[in-house]
C-alpha cells in the first residue's frame, strides 16, 4: 500500500468537495478498494471515507424498497422487511462473499465499482431499481454502461438505491470455483415494469439484460418457456474457469433455474 | 480416582491446539528482533530472460533503504543445494545446473529473484523495489516438459542439453519386454497429474539475525528441518560451521512439504544480517508464495499393462516426463525417481516391471516433495490403469484387483522395483472399505439419482506406499547425500517429570500430543508431566526433520530407543536402592520393582535419587538420567488401503458433487486415534482438491495463470463431506512401535478414486479417462460431446 491522505468527512458537500482533489477515490465498504491498494494497484492521493455521511438504512413503502448506499449486504440479507417485500434481494445479498465482505460491503459500493461478476447489478438492472446519487436520480437502465464503468460522474456519490416491489423474483448464481464471485449469475423478476431477466458474470460489457428471455417469460412464465432462449456466445467472457461457449450454456441453465426458484 | 488412559491408543486431545485456537501460537513472523531490517526480493515477471542490466542507484537513494543486494554481491557464497543425485541409465550422474541465491545472468522463471531489497521498513524496502530500473532481454520460454523438450526449444541452462536433468530408468527391461511379448491383451494410458501449489496457511518467513561478539549467526525459519537447512546453509551456500549457526523454526503453520526445502531467502536473510550487523526480516505474500515456494507433482505419464486372458498382470511399462522446474529444489530430483517408480507395483503381484523417467528443465516455480510426493503420482497412474483395463476389456474392477493383489502370506515381498514390503493384508483393508461404503447398494443410489437427472458414480482405489524414511544406507545408495535416521533425548528431570528433545518437527501434526503419549505408555509419566521440543537447533542434539510420514515410524522409534536406555540404567538405580540384583528389577506401570516382591521404588523417585545421589552406585554409574538416541530404521514402512468415493455429476452444468468418501487404511499401530481421523481427513481433503478443484496452470508463455485464490481453487469445507475413515492395520514388524505413518495416506489413496468415480459416472458418454481436475466445464464438455477430446 501507498501512502495516502485519509478523510472522512460527516457532510455528504464536505466528501463531494473532497473527492474533487486531484486523485481521490471514495472509500465505501473498501472490500474491493482495500485489497487494490493493498497490491500496490492504485495509488491515491486522498481516500475519502463515506461511512460517515448517515447513508445507510432501509425504508420499504407500499410499492418501493429504497436501501442508503452505505447499508452493508449483511443488514440488507437480514432486513426482515426486505425478506418480506423482495426475498430474492435479502438472498442475494446473503450470498456474497463470505461473512467479512458482507459485513463491510456495501450496496453503493457494489454499484459504483460495477464488477461485471458482482451480484448487486443484476438485481438492479432486473428490478428496473432507480440510483440516487448527489446530483439526479439514474434508472439502472441507463446507469450500467460496461464493465467497471457507469453513468456516474466523477465525484458523482451514490446516496441510496431504490427498487419497486415485484410480484415474483429469484437470483441464482454459478460461482466461480476459486473467487466464489458469479461465474453466471441470473436475476429474474416478474414487476411493475414487466418480466426483466439481468445476467451478471458472464457479459463481455458486464450486466446485461437477456431479452430473448425475457419475450419468452413475458407470454408464458415458466422454465420450459425459456427452451429457445440463448445468449450468443460472441459476447460472453471467457477464462480459465469457463469458456464463452460454456458461459452461454449456463446462462440459459442458471436462467431456468431462477424462473423455477421465483416459482 | 482412576488416571484417564492417556497411553498408545487414546484419542488424548491436542495438547498444542489451545495455544494455536486462541491466537498464542508462536510463528516466525511473530518474531522480531530489536534494531530489525526488512527485505524485499525483486521478482522477474518473466519467465525466461537474459539480465543485461539492474541500476540500483535510484533505489538506493530512496529514505530509509540501507541495501539493495544483487548476485554481484553473492559472488562469494554457494548456490543451493540438491540433497539428491540422480544417474542417467548410462550411469553418468545427472546435470545439475547451479541454483544461485539469487538471478546470476539470466531469469528462468516467473519468481525468480533477482534482487534483494533492504530497508527501515517493509513498506520503505517496497517502494525501493519498484524504483529498481532492470533491462531483461526475453528469451523463449517453455512450461511443459513436451515444450521443453521440442527441437529448438530454447536452453534453459547451459549444462543441461535439451533441458534434461536426467534420463533414469528402474525394473528388468527384458523381462517386461518378454511379458508383453506373450500378452494377451495390452491396455495402455496416457495421463498427466496436474501440478499443485502447496499454499500452506503460514506464508513462508525468514528472519536472519547475527552476534559479531560471539560471531553466533541465527535464523529464525518456518521449517520443517531446521537442522538440515543449518547443515545445507552453513555447510553449502554460507560456510558458517554449525556451532556458529543456530536455526530456529517455532511454530510452523503447515508445510505439506514446501517447507522441507533450503530457500534463497534464508541465506539472503542470513548473509545480509551479518552484512549489515542488523536483523533482517523478509515475510512472504501470498501472491510471492505463489510464485516461490516449490510446486508439486506435474508429470505426463504413459502407462501399459501387459495382461493373459484372465486378467492377471503380466507386465508394467510405464514411461513418466517430470516437470522439475528452472532448477533443481532440494529433493526434487528424488521425487520422480525413487518415491514414484518404485511405488509401481502398488498392491500388485505384477511380475516384471519396467519404468523410464526423463527428469526436464522449465521455466516454472521449481518441483518437489508436495503431501504424498511420488506416490500420488504412481498410484493415480496405477489406479487409472486397473479401471481402463476394466473399461477396454470388461473385467470388474474389484475382481481384478483382488485377484491381482499381492497375497496375505506372501510378505515380506519384494517387488520388481527395489523395495520390500514388511506387512499388509490388502484384502482386508477392501473389504472394510466395501462394507463402510455399501459398494454393493450403489446400482440403487445410481437409480435413485438418475431419478433426479443425476449421474452417480463410485470409484475405488487401492494403493501401497513407502514412508518411515528412511533407512540410510538404502538412502545412500540411492542417491541421498545424508542419511535419513532420527534421534531423540530424552531428559528425565529431577522430579520425574520429562522433556523430549526430538529431531522430528511439528507443523500441525500434534507431535505435542502423540509423542509424549509414547512416554505416558513406556515411562508411565502423566501427559501433563511430558513436553516435547522441537524446532531449534541448538535445544535439540540433530534430527532430519518431519516429512514422508517418518516422524513416529523414526522419530518415536528414536524415542523408544531413548527410552529404552532410561529404564536400563532405572533398573541399576533401583537395584541399589532396593538391594537386589539388577537381573531381578521389573519396571512396569512407572514402578521398577523386585520381581515376586511388593517392594518397588516409583520412576520419581529413581529420578530424584539419580540427581541427589547420596545413596547411588556412584562407583558403576554416573548420576543423572538423561538419554540420547539415534535411530535408523531397517526399511520403509508400506502403508496401503482401499479408499471408495461416490460422486453425483449436475449434467446440466457438468459440477462433480462428493457424495460419499470413505477411507480405510493400514497404517500400522495407532498411538492417537482421533489424530489418524484427522491426518486422513486433511489428506482426502487435499486428494479431492487435486482431482476435481486445484491446478496450477501455466499459459503457453509460461506464466501462472491461477496465481492467486482468485483464480487457484482450494478446496473449501463445502467443496467436501464428512470423510468417514476407518483403519484395518498390520504392524510394521522392523521398528519397535509397529507403526507406519499416516500423514500421507489420504492424499495418495484419494485422487484416483474421485476420478475412478468420475469416469464411471460417465460411463454412459464412453468416456474411457479423463485428467485432473475435473472442473465443471470438462465434465460438461464430455456429456454435450464434440470436445471429449479436450479432456483426454
Amino acid at each position: 500500500m501507498y501512502n495516502f491522505e485519509y478523510q472522512k468527512p460527516a457532510a455528504l458537500a464536505d466528501a463531494i468537495a473532497a473527492l474533487g482533489q486531484d486523485d481521490a477515490k471514495a472509500l465505501a465498504g473498501g472490500m474491493t478498494l482495500i485489497p487494490v491498494l493493498k497490491q500496490r494497484l492504485n495509488q491515491p492521493s486522498v481516500v475519502v471515507d463515506l461511512s460517515k455521511l448517515g447513508l445507510s438504512g432501509i425504508t420499504v413503502t407500499g410499492d418501493t424498497v429504497t436501501i442508503g448506499a452505505m447499508t452493508t449486504h449483511a443488514t440488507v440479507a437480514r432486513s426482515a422487511e426486505i425478506q418480506r417485500a423482495i426475498p430474492a434481494l435479502a438472498a442475494l445479498a446473503g450470498g456474497i462473499g463470505d461473512n467479512q465482505v458482507r459485513a463491510r460491503g456495501t450496496i453503493g459500493g457494489s454499484l459504483a465499482n460495477n464488477d461485471p461478476s458482482a451480484c448487486y447489478p443484476s438485481a438492479a438492472l432486473a428490478l428496473g431499481a432507480t440510483i440516487t446519487t448527489n446530483k439526479r436520480s439514474i434508472p439502472a437502465d441507463q446507469y450500467f454502461t460496461g464493465m467497471f464503468s457507469t453513468a456516474l460522474d466523477e465525484g458523482e456519490v451514490i446516496t441510496a438505491v431504490s427498487f419497486p416491489i415485484p410480484a415474483k423474483a429469484a437470483y441464482v448464481k454459478f460461482k466461480q470455483p476459486a473467487s466464489r464471485y458469479a461465474m453466471v449469475g441470473v436475476f429474474v423478476a416478474k414487476g411493475p415494469a414487466g418480466v426483466r431477466v439481468a445476467v451478471t458474470g458472464s457479459g463481455q460489457s458486464g450486466v446485461f439484460r437477456f431479452t430473448a428471455a425475457e419475450q419468452a417469460l413475458a407470454a408464458n412464465w415458466s422454465a420450459d418457456a425459456l427452451a429457445g432462449a440463448t445468449v450468443a456466445a460472441d459476447d460472453m467472457m471467457s477464462d480459465i474457469h469457463g469458456s464463452a461457449v460454456y458461459r452461454a450454456h449456463l446462462v440459459g441453465v442458471v436462467t431456468k433455474r431462477a424462473v423455477l426458484a421465483a416459482g | 480416582m482412576n488416571a484417564p488412559f492417556e497411553g498408545i491408543g487414546a484419542s488424548v486431545r491436542r495438547t498444542e491446539d489451545l495455544r494455536f485456537i486462541s491466537g498464542k501460537g508462536n510463528y516466525t513472523d511473530d518474531i522480531n528482533r530489536p534494531n530489525q531490517l526488512y527485505a524485499v526480493f525483486k521478482r522477474s515477471d518473466r519467465p525466461h530472460a537474459t539480465i543485461v542490466s539492474v541500476d540500483t542507484a535510484a533505489a538506493l537513494a530512496m529514505p530509509g533503504v540501507v541495501a539493495v543486494y544483487t548476485a554481484a554481491d553473492l559472488a562469494a557464497i554457494g548456490g543451493l543445494p540438491c540433497g539428491w543425485g540422480i544417474n542417467n541409465k548410462d550411469g553418468s550422474p545427472m546435470n545439475e545446473p547451479k541454483h544461485p541465491v539469487l538471478a546470476e545472468g539470466k531469469v528462468r522463471h516467473v519468481g525468480d529473484p533477482i534482487a534483494m531489497v533492504i530497508a527501515e521498513s517493509k513498506s520503505q524496502a517496497k517502494d525501493a523495489a519498484e524504483a529498481l530500473v532492470i533491462e531483461l532481454e526475453d528469451l523463449p520460454a517453455a512450461a511443459t516438459v513436451r515444450d521443453a523438450l521440442a527441437a529448438g526449444a530454447a536452453q534453459i541452462h547451459d549444462n543441461a542439453p535439451g533441458n534434461v536433468c536426467y534420463d533414469w530408468h528402474i525394473g528388468d527391461k527384458d523381462a517386461t519386454d518378454a511379458a508383453f511379448a506373450k500378452a494377451h491383451k495390452v491396455v495402455t494410458l496416457d495421463l498427466l497429474n496436474n501440478r499443485l501449489v502447496p499454499n500452506a496457511m503460514e506464508p513462508r518467513v525468514a528472519i536472519g539475525d547475527f552476534d559479531r561478539t560471539t560471531g553466533l549467526h541465527t535464523l529464525f525459519t518456518t521449517s520443517q528441518n531446521p537442522h538440515v537447512i543449518r547443515l545445507l546453509m552453513g555447510a553449502f551456500v554460507l560456510g558458517i560451521p554449525e556451532h556458529k549457526l543456530r536455526v530456529v523454526a517455532p511454530d510452523v503453520g503447515g508445510g505439506f512439504g514446501s517447507k522441507i526445502y533450503h530457500y534463497a531467502e534464508e541465506a539472503g536473510c542470513t548473509w545480509a544480517a551479518a552484512k549489515l550487523n542488523r536483523p533482517v526480516k523478509w515475510t512472504a505474500e501470498r501472491t510471492e508464495s505463489f510464485m516461490s515456494d516449490a510446486h508439486g507433482r506435474d508429470h505426463d505419464s504413459t502407462a501399459s499393462m501387459a495382461l493373459d486372458e484372465k486378467g492377471n498382470f503380466l507386465g508394467l511399462r510405464v514411461s513418466t516426463l517430470a516437470n522439475l522446474g528452472a532448477y533443481l529444489s532440494t529433493f526434487g530430483p528424488a521425487v520422480p525417481t525413487y518415491l514414484y517408480a518404485t511405488l509401481l507395483a502398488g498392491t500388485y503381484k505384477t511380475p516384471a516391471i519396467y519404468a523410464e523417467v526423463k527428469a526436464v528443465f522449465t521455466n516454472t516455480v521449481p518441483v518437489d516433495a508436495y503431501r504424498g510426493a511420488g506416490r500420488p503420482e504412481a498410484t493415480f497412474l496405477l489406479e487409472r490403469l486397473v479401471d481402463t483395463i476394466c473399461h477396454d476389456t470388461g473385467f470388474d474392477p474389484v475382481a481384478i484387483r483382488r485377484q491381482n493383489f499381492i497375497p496375505r502370506d506372501a510378505f515380506p515381498y519384494q517387488t520388481p522395483v527395489a523395495l520390500e514390503y514388511d506387512s499388509g493384508d490388502y484384502f482386508a483393508t477392501m473389504d472394510t472399505a466395501m462394507k463402510q461404503s455399501d459398494y454393493a447398494g450403489f446400482p440403487a443410489r445410481k437409480a435413485a439419482a438418475a431419478a433426479k437427472g443425476k449421474l452417480r458414480g463410485i470409484g475405488i482405489s487401492t494403493y501401497l506406499e513407502a514412508c518411515g524414511i528412511a533407512p540410510s544406507a538404502v538412502a545412500g545408495a540411492l542417491g541421498a547425500r545424508a542419511g535419513l535416521y532420527e534421534v531423540a533425548n530424552v531428559r528425565v528431570h529431577p522430579t520425574g517429570s520429562v522433556t523430549v528433545f526430538t529431531g522430528t518437527h511439528s507443523h500441525g501434526q500434534g507431535h505435542e500430543t502423540t509423542l509424549a503419549q509414547l512416554v505416558v505408555e513406556q515411562l508411565g509419566v502423566p501427559h501433563a508431566q511430558v513436553e516435547i521440543v522441537h524446532g531449534d537447533t541448538d535445544r535439540i542434539p540433530f534430527g532430519m526433520g518431519t516429512y514422508g510420514s517418518r516422524s513416529l515410524a523414526v522419530g518415536g522409534s528414536a524415542m523408544v530407543k531413548a527410552m529404552d536406555k532410561i529404564i536400563t540404567k532405572g533398573k541399576k538405580i533401583a537395584a541399589h536402592l532396593l538391594e537386589a540384583s539388577v537381573e531381578d528389577i521389573e519396571f512396569a506401570g512407572g514402578k521398577f520393582s523386585v520381581a515376586g516382591t511388593d517392594r518397588a521404588k516409583t520412576f520419581g523417585e529413581i529420578a530424584l535419587t539419580a540427581y541427589v545421589p547420596h545413596n547411588y552406585p556412584i562407583t558403576e554409574i554416573e548420576p543423572g538420567l538423561d538419554e540420547t538416541a539415534f535411530y535408523d530404521p531397517a526399511n520403509f514402512t508400506f502403508p496401503g488401503g482401499c479408499h471408495v468415493c461416490e460422486v453425483e455429476i449436475d449434467p446440466e452444468t457438468g459440477v462433480t458433487s462428493v457424495i460419499q468418501f470413505v477411507a480405510v487404511d493400514d497404517v500400522g499401530r495407532v498411538i492417537n486415534p482421533m489424530i489418524v481421523e484427522g491426518q486422513v481427513q486433511g489428506g482426502v481433503a487435499q486428494g479431492i482438491g487435486q482431482a476435481l478443484l486445484e491446478n496450477a496452470l501455466y499459459d503457453s508463455q509460461a506464466q501462472l495463470v491461477s496465481g492467486s485464490f482468485m483464480d487457484y481453487t482450494m478446496p473449501r469445507a463445502d467443496n467436501l463431506v464428512n470423510i468417514s475413515v476407518g483403519t484395518e492395520n498390520t504392524l510394521c514388524t522392523h521398528n519397535p512401535l509397529g507403526v507406519k505413518g499416516c500423514g500421507e495416506v489420504g492424499a495418495i489413496g484419494s485422487p484416483p478414486a474421485v476420478i475412478n468415480a468420475v469416469v464411471n459416472a460417465l460411463s454412459a458418454y464412453g468416456v474411457r479417462h479423463m485428467n485432473m481436475p475435473a472442473s465443471p466445464e470438462k465434465v460438461w464438455n464430455i456429456i454435450h460431446g464434440g470436445q471429449r477430446a479436450a479432456a483426454e
